[in-house]
C-alpha cells in the first residue's frame, strides 16, 4: 500500500502505441480523441470532422502524418540493379532527385506491396511502402554483392501536405523556388538552425491534387510542423486523418492494401491475392527490361488477360455500394465481381467506387446489389454502374508547374 | 444571327438551368441578360480589389445533386464547401454555439436548458420528416388539381399517397404546418427563448412575416430541408462564392453551343396571334425564336414585359397582386482581420462558423414592427457567415470578408424614397450592431456592399426585392405557384414559359425550377426528357 503515487514504470508501456515525431502537436488538436494504428504508430482517424478535414483537402490544403510509412534506404553499387530485378517497373532511366511509383511481386506474380521509390543519389535510394518488408528487401538482395538496406522508418519523420493551397504555403514557409518542382520531383532545403539542408520536399502524394511531402530528422519534426502552420494559417491548413485520406485517394482512383489488395505474402488463399494486371496497373510492368521477379508469370498473366480487372464504378443513386457484389443482371442472379471501396463523393456528387469485376464481363452491364441501413431497418437496393476511365476527381493544377493559383 | 430556338430571358441560375437542358437536347438557345455578368442573385463580384462578395445569396444547401451531377457542374469549375457550426447571440450576451459533433451540440444546449437539450431531438425528427416530404416535390411538376389529364390525376395520386403515409395525425400537424407561426410551431416543444429564436429566425429569413406571423413555420421548413451531401439542414459555400454555381451552369450551356448575351436587357416579349415569338431589347433589337423562357420574376415578367392587351383577361391583374413584398437587406464587409466575437471559444473552428444575431422572439418581432411602418429594423435580426474562413479564394490572404443578411428592410420608406444618405444609414445600423458583439469591428471595415431592397431590384430585378421572387406562402406555393393553373411552367400564351423562382419549387439556389421548366417543355416539343429527377435520393 502507499506507494500507488510513486509509480514510475507505466505497466502497459509496451502495448500503447508508438507516439509519431508530430504526436504532440497532432495531440493538441485531435478534439474528438479519435485514434487509428499504423504500423504501431497511433495516427488519427479524424480530428475534429472527417468530411470537413477531407474538404480542407481538397479547397485549402491539409497535412498527414506518414511516419508510420516504412522507409528503407537501399544503397551500393548494386542498389539499382537490386531493386530493378525485385520491382516490376524499369528505373534504370531514373535520375537523381525523382521519384517513381511502383510494385513489386512474388515469383509467381502476385503483388506484394506499392511504394514510391526515390532516388536520392546515383548508388542511394530509399524504398517507401505501406507495410514492413525489410525481410522481403533482405531476400531480394541475394546475389549481389555490393548492396545495403537500411531501415529508416522511425530515423525520419514524414509529413504530406495536400492540396491547392498547399504550393502557396510552402512558398510562404521560406522553400525557395518550390513552384519549380515537377511532379514527381525532389528539392532540399535549408531549414533552421541547420547549415546544410534538412529539409526534403518530394512533390507526390496520395489525394490526386496538387501536393507535397516533406521529410526531415525526427529532431526537427516540430520545428517544421510549427513553421509549416505558422505559414498555412492563412491558407486553411488543417491536419487529416485516415478518413478523409480515404476519400480523397478513392476519388482519385488509388488503390489501397487491406481495401483493393491483399499483399501476397500474407494470403493465405492463393487467389485472394493479386496481379498488377487485375489492378490494372500494367503501366507499371515493364518486359522490356531485363529479368524480374513474377517476369514469366506476368507475362503468361499479359497473355491469358487477367481473370479480373479492377475498375472504377459511377453508381446510380446516392447509396454508397460498400462491400457489396456486382452482377451482370438486374435480377442479381450472375455474379460477376465485388465492390472493393466505395463513397459518396462530395466534390463529385456522384455515388463511386472501385470493383473487381470479372475482365469477360467488363462490356456489358454491371448492376451493384447495395445494402444500406435505415433507423435500424436494412434495405437492398440494385443499381445501375457505369465503368468510368478517367480518375473521378483530377485537377490541371495537380500536374501544372509551376502549379496554378488555388 | 435573330432566330433561335429557344430565347431565355435573364441569366439568373435557373435561367441558365434552364437554358442548358435546352441546349442540351439539341436546341439553339439563347440567353440575354440585362447586366453586364450574369447569375442574378447568385453571383460573385469583386467590388473591391482583392475581396470576392457573394452579394446576394451566400450558403447554398438546396442546389439540386440530381443536376449538379447530370451536368457535371463539377468539371465546370463548382466545388461545394460545407462550413461547421453557427453561434446565436442573444440580448444579453448569452451565445448558442451550434455544433456539427451531436455529443458536443446536446451538451451545449443542455447548459442553457436540460429539457430543450432533449426536446431537440424529437424536434429535428418532425422537421426531417416533414423536409423529407417536401424534398422528393422538388424536382417534380406539381399536378394541376383541377385537371383530369391522366398526368395530372397521377401526380395527384402520387403527392396524397406521401401526404397520407405520414399517417393521420401527422397529417393534421402538417397542414397546421402551412398556417401557423414559427414561434407558436416552437412553443410545443421549446422552452428556452434563446434557443426558440434561433430556431425561429429560419421561419423570417428573406420573408415578410414576423415569428408570431402564420405562415412563417413553412418558411423554417424550406430553410431547413436542404442537404450538403446527405447532412440534412446543412449549408455550404460555393467555393470562389455563390457565382460559381452560375458560372459553372454557363459552362454547360456553352458546352452543348448555348449562347449568352450581356446587356441585353428585354423591354418587350414579342406576341403575335396568343403566341410569344421573340423579345425586343432595350436597344430595340429584335430576336426571333420559338420559344420564349422567362426567368425573371412573374410580376416583372407580366406587368412589365408585356402588354396587357397580349394577356388573357385577369392575368394581369393576378401579376399585379402577386404577393412580393421585399423585407431583406444585405451588408457585405470586408475586413482586415477576422473577428472576435464575445462569448465565443476563440478556436479554429466555431470562431469562423457563422453567427445569428437573434436576440430573443420580441427583438425579432420588435424588428418586423418596424418594418411594417416602413422603416428598416432598428435592431435587426441578422444572419451572417465569414466566407473567407471557409474558402480562401474569396479574400487576400489573412483578410476576410463577412456577409450580412438583415431582416428586415423594406423596399418603400415611410418617410420617402431610398437614398444614398439612408442606405449608409442603414448600413451604420448594421455595423453598430455587430460592434456591440464583437468589440473592434468597425476598425476592421476595408470596404462595404450596402443593399436594401431598393438595390436588390434595380440591379438584380426582384421585384421588390423579394429574395424569393414571389412569397412563400400558401396560396403562392406548390400548384398554386406562381398561379392557380399556372404551376406547370407554361404560361397564358403559346410557346412562353417561366422558369425563375417565382414558379415551384420557389426561391433559393436550387435550379430546380430552371429543370423543371426545361422538362416540360421537351414534352411539349416532343423531345426525349433528359432532365434527371430526384428518385434516386432515396430517403
Ligand atoms: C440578398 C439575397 C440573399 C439570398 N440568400 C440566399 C441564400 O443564402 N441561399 C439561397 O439558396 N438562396 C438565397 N437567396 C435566394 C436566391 O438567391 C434566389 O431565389 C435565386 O438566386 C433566384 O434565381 P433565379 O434564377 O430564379 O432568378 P434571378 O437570380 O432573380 O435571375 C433573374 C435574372 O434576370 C435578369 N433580368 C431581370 N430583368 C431582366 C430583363 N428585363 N431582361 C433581361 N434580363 C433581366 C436579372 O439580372 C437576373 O440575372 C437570396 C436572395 C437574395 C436577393
Amino acid at each position: 500500500m502507499g506507494d500507488s503515487n510513486t509509480i514510475t514504470v507505466d505497466p502497459f508501456e509496451e502495448e500503447r502505441p508508438k507516439e509519431t515525431h508530430f504526436h504532440a502537436r497532432m495531440a493538441v488538436l485531435n478534439i474528438r480523441e479519435n485514434w487509428a494504428a499504423w504500423n504501431g504508430y497511433k495516427l488519427a482517424n479524424y480530428f475534429y470532422d472527417a468530411e470537413y478535414e477531407y474538404f480542407c483537402v481538397r479547397n485549402g490544403c491539409g497535412t498527414y502524418d506518414i511516419c508510420g510509412m516504412q522507409k528503407y534506404f537501399v544503397s551500393g553499387k548494386d542498389a539499382e540493379a537490386m531493386l530493378n530485378r525485385m520491382v516490376t517497373r524499369d528505373i534504370s532511366e531514373m535520375n537523381v532527385d525523382r521519384v517513381t511509383y511502383l510494385v513489386w511481386c512474388t515469383d509467381e506474380g502476385r503483388l506484394i506491396d506499392d511504394g514510391t521509390v526515390f532516388k536520392l543519389g546515383h548508388e542511394h535510394f530509399m524504398l517507401t511502402c505501406g507495410s514492413p518488408s525489410l525481410a522481403w528487401l533482405e531476400k531480394s538482395c541475394y546475389g549481389f554483392k555490393d548492396v545495403s538496406i537500411v531501415d529508416m522508418s522511425e530515423r525520419i519523420a514524414a509529413l504530406a501536405l495536400q492540396g491547392p493551397t498547399s504550393c502557396e504555403v510552402l512558398k510562404k514557409m521560406g522553400l525557395k523556388d518550390i513552384d519549380t518542382l515537377k511532379p514527381f520531383g525532389i528539392k532540399h532545403f535549408p531549414f533552421g538552425a541547420s547549415k546544410d539542408k534538412p529539409l526534403m520536399v518530394s512533390r507526390t502524394g496520395f489525394t490526386g491534387d496538387l501536393g507535397y511531402e516533406l521529410w526531415i530528422k525526427p529532431e526537427l519534426a516540430l520545428e517544421m510542423w510549427d513553421s509549416l502552420y505558422d505559414a498555412g494559417e492563412d491558407y486553411h491548413i488543417q491536419p487529416f486523418g485516415e478518413a478523409a485520406l480515404n476519400m480523397a485517394r478513392m476519388e482519385a482512383g488509388f488503390i489501397m492494401p487491406l481495401m483493393e489488395f491483399n499483399e501476397a505474402l500474407k494470403t493465405i488463399h492463393f487467389r485472394h491475392d493479386h496481379t498488377p494486371f487485375q489492378l490494372s496497373l500494367d503501366w507499371l510492368v515493364d518486359f522490356k527490361k531485363p529479368h524480374f521477379n513474377g517476369r514469366a508469370a506476368l507475362l503468361k498473366e499479359q497473355h491469358d488477360g487477367p481473370e479480373y480487372t479492377l475498375v472504377k464504378l459511377d453508381i446510380e443513386g446516392n447509396k454508397p455500394a460498400e462491400e457489396c457484389n456486382v452482377y451482370s443482371d438486374k435480377g442479381c442472379e450472375n455474379e460477376i465481381g465485388y465492390v472493393t471501396s466505395a463513397m459518396w463523393s462530395p466534390v463529385v456528387k456522384a455515388n463511386i467506387a472501385l470493383a473487381m469485376v470479372k475482365t469477360k464481363y467488363l462490356k456489358g452491364e454491371i448492376w451493384a446489389e447495395i445494402y444500406y441501413n435505415k433507423e435500424l431497418r436494412s434495405y437492398t437496393k440494385v443499381s445501375r454502374c457505369t465503368v468510368k476511365e478517367k480518375p473521378f476527381w483530377t485537377h490541371p493544377r495537380s500536374r501544372a508547374t509551376p502549379p496554378l493559383p488555388y | 444571327m435573330n432566330q433561335y430556338d429557344a430565347i431565355v430571358i435573364g441569366a439568373g441560375h435557373n435561367g441558365l438551368t434552364n437554358a442548358a437542358y435546352l441546349a442540351k437536347a439539341g436546341l439553339e438557345v439563347l440567353v440575354v441578360e440585362k447586366n453586364d455578368y450574369i447569375g442574378g442573385a447568385a453571383v460573385s463580384r469583386e467590388l473591391h480589389e482583392g475581396w470576392i462578395y457573394s452579394s446576394c445569396s451566400y450558403v447554398c444547401s438546396m442546389m439540386r445533386q440530381a443536376i449538379h451531377r447530370d451536368l457535371n457542374l463539377t468539371k465546370h469549375g463548382l466545388l461545394l464547401v460545407p462550413y461547421l457550426g453557427n453561434v446565436a447571440f442573444g440580448d444579453n450576451g448569452e451565445t448558442l454555439v451550434g455544433y456539427t459533433d451531436e455529443e458536443a451540440n446536446y451538451n451545449a444546449l443542455r447548459k442553457i436548458s436540460p429539457h430543450d437539450a432533449d426536446a431537440m431531438f424529437r424536434l429535428h425528427a418532425d422537421l426531417a420528416r416533414y423536409a423529407q416530404l417536401i424534398r422528393k416535390t422538388l424536382l417534380r411538376t406539381p399536378p394541376d388539381p383541377t385537371s383530369f389529364r391522366p398526368r395530372d390525376i397521377d401526380e395527384l395520386l402520387w403527392l396524397a399517397k406521401q401526404f397520407w403515409g405520414l399517417g393521420e395525425k401527422e397529417l393534421y400537424e402538417y397542414i397546421r404546418f402551412f398556417t401557423m407561426s414559427a414561434a407558436d410551431y416552437l412553443e410545443d416543444y421549446l422552452e428556452n427563448d434563446l434557443i426558440k429564436a434561433t430556431m425561429a429566425s429560419a421561419g423570417i429569413i428573406g420573408t415578410a412575416l414576423g415569428v408570431y406571423s402564420p405562415g412563417s413555420a413553412y418558411i423554417l421548413l424550406h430553410h431547413v430541408m436542404g442537404d450538403v451531401d446527405g447532412n440534412i439542414g446543412a449549408w455550404g459555400l460555393a467555393r470562389g462564392g455563390m457565382g460559381a454555381i452560375s458560372q459553372s451552369l454557363a459552362g454547360a450551356l456553352q458546352e452543348s453551343g448555348g449562347k449568352i448575351r450581356l446587356n441585353a436587357g428585354v423591354r418587350k416579349i414579342l406576341v403575335r396571334n396568343q403566341k410569344a415569338v421573340g423579345v425586343v431589347l432595350e436597344n430595340g433589337d429584335e430576336l426571333h425564336a420559338n420559344i420564349v423562357v422567362s426567368n425573371l420574376d412573374a410580376k416583372r415578367t407580366f406587368t412589365q414585359c408585356m402588354d396587357e392587351d397580349d394577356l388573357p383577361s385577369g392575368i394581369f391583374n393576378k401579376a399585379k397582386n402577386f404577393k412580393i413584398r421585399g423585407s431583406s437587406g444585405k451588408v457585405n464587409i470586408a475586413l482586415s482581420g477576422l473577428p472576435k466575437f464575445k462569448g465565443v471559444p476563440n478556436n479554429r473552428y466555431v470562431n469562423r462558423g457563422g453567427q445569428a444575431f437573434v436576440g430573443s422572439l420580441e427583438t425579432m418581432e420588435r424588428a418586423y414592427d418596424d418594418w411594417k411602418h416602413g422603416c428598416w429594423s432598428k435592431d435587426p435580426f441578422i444572419e451572417s457567415v465569414i466566407p473567407s474562413a471557409w474558402d480562401p479564394t474569396v479574400a487576400p490572404p489573412g483578410k476576410h470578408w463577412m456577409s450580412n443578411f438583415v431582416q428586415y428592410c423594406p423596399a418603400e420608406l415611410a418617410d420617402g424614397p431610398w437614398t444614398p444618405e439612408k442606405r449608409n444609414t442603414f448600413g451604420q445600423t448594421i455595423v453598430d450592431k455587430i460592434e456591440r458583439y464583437s468589440p473592434g469591428f468597425r476598425e476592421l471595415i476595408v470596404h462595404m456592399e450596402v443593399r436594401t431592397p431598393h438595390e436588390i431590384e434595380a440591379e438584380v430585378g426582384l421585384t421588390e426585392g423579394n429574395i424569393f421572387q414571389g412569397e412563400l406562402t400558401i396560396d403562392q406555393l406548390l400548384f398554386n405557384r406562381p398561379f392557380p393553373g399556372y404551376a406547370q411552367y407554361r404560361m397564358p400564351i403559346k410557346n412562353m414559359y417561366m422558369c425563375g423562382s417565382s414558379t415551384h419549387p420557389g426561391g433559393g439556389v436550387s435550379s430546380a425550377c430552371g429543370a423543371n421548366a426545361a422538362r416540360e417543355i421537351l414534352m411539349d416539343l416532343r423531345l426525349d426528357n433528359t432532365v434527371p429527377d430526384d428518385d434516386f435520393y432515396d430517403e
